[in-house]
Order: structure tokens, then sequence, then C-alpha cells
């Protein structure tokens, strides 16, 4: 009779059991559905509606401004705060860090209300500024995203490298600029992919903020409301397509300097 | 004329560091002449990286004024110092290849391309790495990077090349050729060297003067001869080289005693003065038992290739020998050293002195254990009245806040222990220099105060003793 072996490729079964129900039938069903017709017939008419439809380009567009300057006011808050982070004596570094990771850790929709809360307040309609807003929203989400990859690129920094620079004529700009920035672009890079695609998606944060801005989210979302699961789904398709070839384009260094980041994801 | 001829003058340099106290150096006093090469060598945290860093500016003295041509440069950022430095780990740049590593520096002063390229190209040359301008830093091996280390501090035509033990992370064989190349690029180039290492064969084979230093302290200074001949102080004769060091007494005109019998030598040093010997095992010779001026009898022989090492136990002292001829482990032998080949200093004074406090019951305390002496006969004159209070000699009641009493004891009288509740006070062992029939101890303890102890027993670096200090072995000072 054969005796069963256990190894170590048998406990990968009820991994392989979930991905294969959840991610890999939903993906063909997916792509079923955004190449078939309300009749189940082969048609790629949703595809050249999607890009010949002034609507659905606008909002592929207005999605990627979203996402473009989200990331860019993420980065441009995260570095410092990381660079001042990894670079400072201060004895309760760590501390300090947690009070920049700590609002991941409260209920999302708790953090979304109050700062909508704070939003009205300030602003006292919300629907005046959708496109400020929803950088606003989504830039509180994803920051901390930002930070963690860019803090541990540059505390790995060896300080060497510093002092070689200005040793070798650089005053402490130049050395800022022709060491330290090059150096922590692997940080970067991951910080930029960890914020830029969800932001790209992301339409749970604006529905809270009960944001007006019409996203790639919002859209896709949309044709489901209205039962249109093809022409969603075709959606769905594009985006999925265009995160994967960022993705590819951004891999060197996500590899490099994800680091610790990844395991808050 | 003298004063001309410095490069670089280290004056009075004291660094303390602000996180911790630290006084890493004290009190360094340094003249560097053009073109001379330097080492700075000592063990590891005897300040010799903190000295080089703040000639190189990455560090600031807390005192002291470092001068370059007569000029005061102790707080000029590195940048704007024509000094440059090779690495401990090269601190290579990992995004930029060879040719964009060693032309930054040229590139800063905003020398022309073709220039650079010309400047890159010839050092390449001296570094025996032609043709390698476009090589990632991480195809290169470990000897590779150290090359393009000192050609990348080198092509700025420094005036001073410091060296921050470069040759550390290379195997054994290579370190050795690099010592040899390094001291070729430096007799052509004529550029000042200032090299920190803690191998004392690398200073001996390289330097032009030797800087020996030790708990941020300079012990000596001079040619590599000088150090190995005439030592100093037992450090540094321990430090460089294979030592016997004996304690001793001058006994007469260049006559000594240590190690049981009386040895002629060609110091005159005053009769009665306490001494320490030193003698390179390459210069005892043996003979006949009746012919030495010490008999002892052969407990160990290991061949080293070159020559023997052979260990002869006399009276209470352990001898270690290198000769050419080979003994057989019991032999009795004769020893003598030629006059010459003594190297006697007079024994530095380490009598420990700790200061203990009066408590209100007029007790002497130190690290809060009570001393059992009676304070009236430590205190001349002092008396007790009638209600107990203690009296100087002058009827006045002694405050107990502003008088000290200053303990001295000395090294032999000091027992170390492993029990280190039963100790007066704890601490780690920071130092041991063996002395011919026992080992002087230096031991760090909890109050930050250091003690030197004579023991004949091996302890290890960093164990952690009590110390036992006997209280009839001590004397009493009044301090006020």
């Amino acid at each position: 009779m054969h005796k069963f072996s256990f190894s170590r490729k048998q406990l990968a079964i009820p991994y392989a059991i979930y991905l294969l129900c959840f991610v890999v039938a939903p993906l063909i069903v997916l792509i079923y559905y955004a190449f078939t017709n309300s009749n189940g017939e082969f048609t790629v008419s949703h595809l050249i509606t999607f890009f010949s439809d002034p609507n659905t380009l606008g909002t592929l567009w207005y999605s990627l401004a979203v996402a473009i300057v989200t990331t860019l006011v993420c980065l441009l808050l995260a570095y410092p705060t990381a660079y001042i982070l990894a670079k400072s004596n201060i004895s309760g570094k760590s501390a300090l860090l947690m009070v920049f990771i700590m609002p991941m850790w409260i209920n999302f929709s708790l953090r979304i209300t109050a700062l909508k809360e704070i939003l009205s307040l300030l602003e006292g309609n919300l629907a005046y500024y959708p496109f400020l807003n929803a950088v606003i929203g989504m830039t509180y989400d994803f920051l901390p995203f930002m930070i963690l990859p860019i803090f541990n690129t540059i505390s790995k920094l060896d300080d060497s490298l510093i002092e070689a620079s200005r040793d070798l004529g650089a005053d402490e700009f130049q050395a800022f600029l022709k060491v330290t920035l090059p150096l922590s672009i692997p940080g970067i890079i991951s910080g930029v992919a960890m914020v830029f695609l969800p932001a790209m998606t992301n339409y749970v944060v604006l529905d809270m903020l009960y944001n007006s801005t019409y996203i790639m989210g919002s859209l896709i979302g949309s044709y489901f409301a209205a039962y249109d699961w093809h022409g969603g789904s075709m959606i769905a398709l594009i985006l999925l397509v265009l995160i994967c070839v960022f993705t590819l384009l951004t891999r060197g260094g996500e590899e490099e300097g994800a680091g610790r980041g990844g395991v808050l994801l | 004329m003298a004063q001309a001829t410095n490069i670089i003058e280290l004056k009075h340099i004291t660094k303390i560091f602000d996180d911790n106290g630290f006084a890493a150096v004290s009190d360094f006093n340094l003249e560097v002449k053009r073109g001379e090469f330097v080492t700075f060598l000592g063990p590891s945290g005897c300040g010799k990286t903190t000295t080089l860093r703040m000639i190189a500016g990455f560090d600031i003295p807390t005192e002291g004024e470092i001068l370059l041509n007569g000029e005061d440069i102790t707080k000029l950022p590195p940048n704007k110092r024509p000094i440059n430095t090779v690495f401990q780990r090269y601190a290579l740049f990992p995004h930029m290849n060879i040719y964009e590593n060693i032309a930054f520096g040229l590139k800063q002063k905003k020398m022309p391309k073709d220039e650079i390229t010309r400047k890159v190209k010839k050092v390449l040359e001296l570094v025996d790495l032609e043709g390698f301008e476009h090589r990632k830093i991480n195809t290169l091996s470990g000897g590779q990077q150290q090359r393009v280390a000192i050609a990348r501090a080198l092509v700025n035509e420094p005036e001073i090349l410091l060296l921050d033990e470069p040759l550390g992370a290379l195997d054994l064989k290579m370190r050795k050729e690099m010592q040899l190349e390094l001291k070729a690029m430096h007799d052509e180039l004529g550029i000042t060297f200032i090299y920190v290492t803690h191998d004392q064969e690398e200073a001996l084979t390289m330097s032009d003067k030797i800087v020996v230093m030790s708990e941020g302290r300079m012990q000596q200074i001079g040619t590599p001869e000088d150090i190995y001949n005439e030592p100093v102080n037992a450090f540094v004769a321990d430090f460089i080289g294979d030592s016997n060091i004996f304690n001793g007494i001058m006994t007469g005109k260049c006559l000594a005693r240590f190690c049981g019998a009386q040895w002629k030598c060609v110091d005159d040093i005053a009769e009665g003065t306490h001494i320490t010997a030193v003698v390179r095992p390459e210069d005892i010779n043996f003979t006949e038992p009746s012919k030495g001026t010490i008999q002892g009898v052969v407990t160990s022989v290991i061949f080293k290739g070159m020559h023997y090492e052979i260990t002869v136990e006399s009276g209470k002292n352990e001898i270690v020998i290198q000769s050419v001829y080979s003994a057989k482990i019991g032999d009795r032998v004769g020893m003598v050293v030629d006059p010459d080949n003594i190297h006697i200093m007079i024994a530095e004074d380490h009598t420990n002195f700790i200061i203990g406090s009066i408590t209100k019951e007029y007790s002497l305390e130190y690290n809060d254990h009570v001393l059992d002496v009676d304070l009236k006969d430590l205190i001349p004159g002092s008396s007790r009245d009638s209600s107990g209070r203690l009296l100087d000699s002058n009827g006045e009641e002694i405050d107990i806040r502003r008088t000290k009493i200053q303990i001295s004891i000395q090294p032999q009288d000091i027992t170390m222990t492993d029990d280190i509740e039963q100790g007066l006070v704890e601490g780690y062992i920071s130092n041991l220099i063996y002395k011919g029939d026992h080992y002087s101890y230096v031991i760090h303890t909890d109050l930050e105060q250091d003690f030197v102890v004579d023991d004949e027993y091996l302890w290890n670096m960093d164990d952690h003793v009590g110390l036992i200090l006997p209280i009839e072995k001590m004397k009493f000072s009044v301090k006020k």
C-alpha cells in the first residue's frame, strides 16, 4: 500500500486551494466577462468603448492625476520626516517612529470619519474641494507606507559614505545630493509603489468622505451598481494590466527597499 | 627651521565625547614633518582612530588645536582641508562605477573633464588597475576595492593622506603585498602618510615614526628601532614584539637586580630605584648552567620555523626565549644576556588611591562599605569629647562633609575574587601584562576608577571581579 509521506510541499496545499478559489477563479471569471456580451458571445466592444468613451478615459486621467499628486505630496512629507528620524541621535527614535505608524492601528473607518469631521469644520462643505479632499484623505491614509521604506533605506546607509564624500570636498548639501539621495532611491521607489497603486484604485476613502470625485474605483463600482458586469470587468482588467506594468517597472526598487515596511502591509 | 618643515602639529588635543563623557584622547601632542610616514599604533579603544578623525575634520577636539602648515584648522570642515582619507572598510560609493568614484573629488573641484579622465587613468596605473574605469564596485575583490579607495584619495593630491586600518579586512598574503606597495607609493609620491593600525608588525615594517597609544594617551613616539629597542614603559614593551618583563631594583652603578639575580646593564640609574626590566626573547642566550647569570629548567619547546620558542622556569619566573638551537623539556640550562640588551625603565608608581568619606557615626566608608577603623587613629591630634563628637587638634568639631580620607594601597596587596559580594568594589579587567613572576592587571571599577592589581594567577580580560582591600595594608591621610 502506498504510504502517505508528509513533506514541506504539502504545507502549501491550503494556500494553493485558497489561491485557486479566490484569486485564479475570479480572475478567469473577470476575463470571461470582460470579453463577452450579455448573450455570452465573444466581443471586444467593451475594450473599444473604454478607449473611445471620453467619460471613462477622462476618469482614467483624473485617477492618474489624483494618484500622482497624492504620491508626490506623500513623498514630500515623508522624505524629510524619514531623513530626520533616521539621522538624528535622539534616544526615543523608535517611539517617535511609532507615532507616525500608529494611525495604521486605529480602525480605518473611525480614522476617516474623524478626518471627515475635521475637514467639514475647516471647509464648511466638503463638496467645494473634491480634488483637494481626495488628496488629503489618501495622503492621510497612505503616508506611513511612504515613511517606512524610506526610513529603512536611510538608516541602513553607511555613515562612512557621507564622510567619504565630505572628505573628497563635498559640503553638507552636496553630500546629501550626491550620496544620500541617490542611495535612498530604492526606498523611494518602494514607497512610491506602495502609495501610487492603492491611490489609483482606492475608492473606499473617497466614498466615506462623501467625495464626488470620480476615480477608477468609483467608476467600476458604478458599472457594477448598474449590473453592467461586462463593462465593469473590462475596466477592472485594464486597470490590472496597468498596475502589472507599473509593478514590473518598479520591481527592482521594491526588492531592495521594501524591508520592514512590507511587514506592516 | 624645524618649524617650517612641520606639515601638521597637534597641540594639547583632548576629545571628550558628549554622550558618555568618555575621554577618547587626552592631552595629545604631535608634530609631523612633510613627507613622513607616521603610524598611530595601539590596541582598539586607545584613541588612535579618534585622533585621525580629528585630523580629517570628522570630529572636533574638545580642547587643543590642530595646525596645518602653521595655520589653525581645528574647526575647519573636512571638505575645506587638503587632507584625504582611506577608510577602514573602503566606503566606496556603491551607486557609482570606479571612474565616478575616483573622479568624485576632482569633479567637486570643477576640474575640466579631459583633465579628470587623464588623472583617473594615471592613478589607476599607480594602483595597478588599468582599464577598470567602467567596472562596478561590487564586481571587485577586497584587495581591488582597497586599491580603488587609495586611488580615490590619492587622485586629489592631498598634502596628507590618512589611512584608517586600511588593510584590516584583507587576508595575510594580500596584506603583506599591500604593505610593500603602500610603502613604495609613499616613497614615490612624497605625500605625508598618517597610518592607523593595531598590528605592531605592520607599524614596524612601514613607518618612519611610530606613535604608540594607550587609553587616549601617547605612550612613546620614535623610529621603529627606538620603539622596539628602547621601550619607555612596560605597556610599550609588551605591545611591541614579545618581551620578558620583570620588576626589580637598582643595586649599584649599572647594576640591577631582577629575576633572582644581579645583572649588568647600561642604564645608570640611582641605586635603590624600583625598575622594570625588559628583555627580548631573542636576546637571551643559553650557556652551561654554571656559567649562566640565572639557571632554569626547560618546560616547553615550540618550533616556529625560523626559530624555537623555548619556555624556561627559573625560580618563580617564567622566561620565554627564542633560539635557533632546540632544547629538550626537562633540560637544566643557564642563561646570559648582553648588558646592551637589558632595557631598564624606572618603574611607574602604581599605588592605588581611593577617597573614603565619613558617616554621621564617625565611621569611614567607601562604596557603601564601612571600613573597620577608628577615625581617632587616622586624624592626627583628634580626640572625642564627652558627647562622642570628634574634635581636631584645635578642639573644634570635625566637619564630616568636608573632611575626606585618602586611602592608598599597593598593587600587590589587593586580591581579586570571583565572589563579587566579598569585595570592597567590583569591576572588569581592562588590561593585563605578564611580568615574569606575576601578572599586572588594570581593573576598571563600577565607580569609574582604575585599580592596578598584581596577582600571580592568570585571569582573563573582561573578567568580572571583586577587589579585596585588606585594611591592615591601607595607608590613610586626611584631605580637606
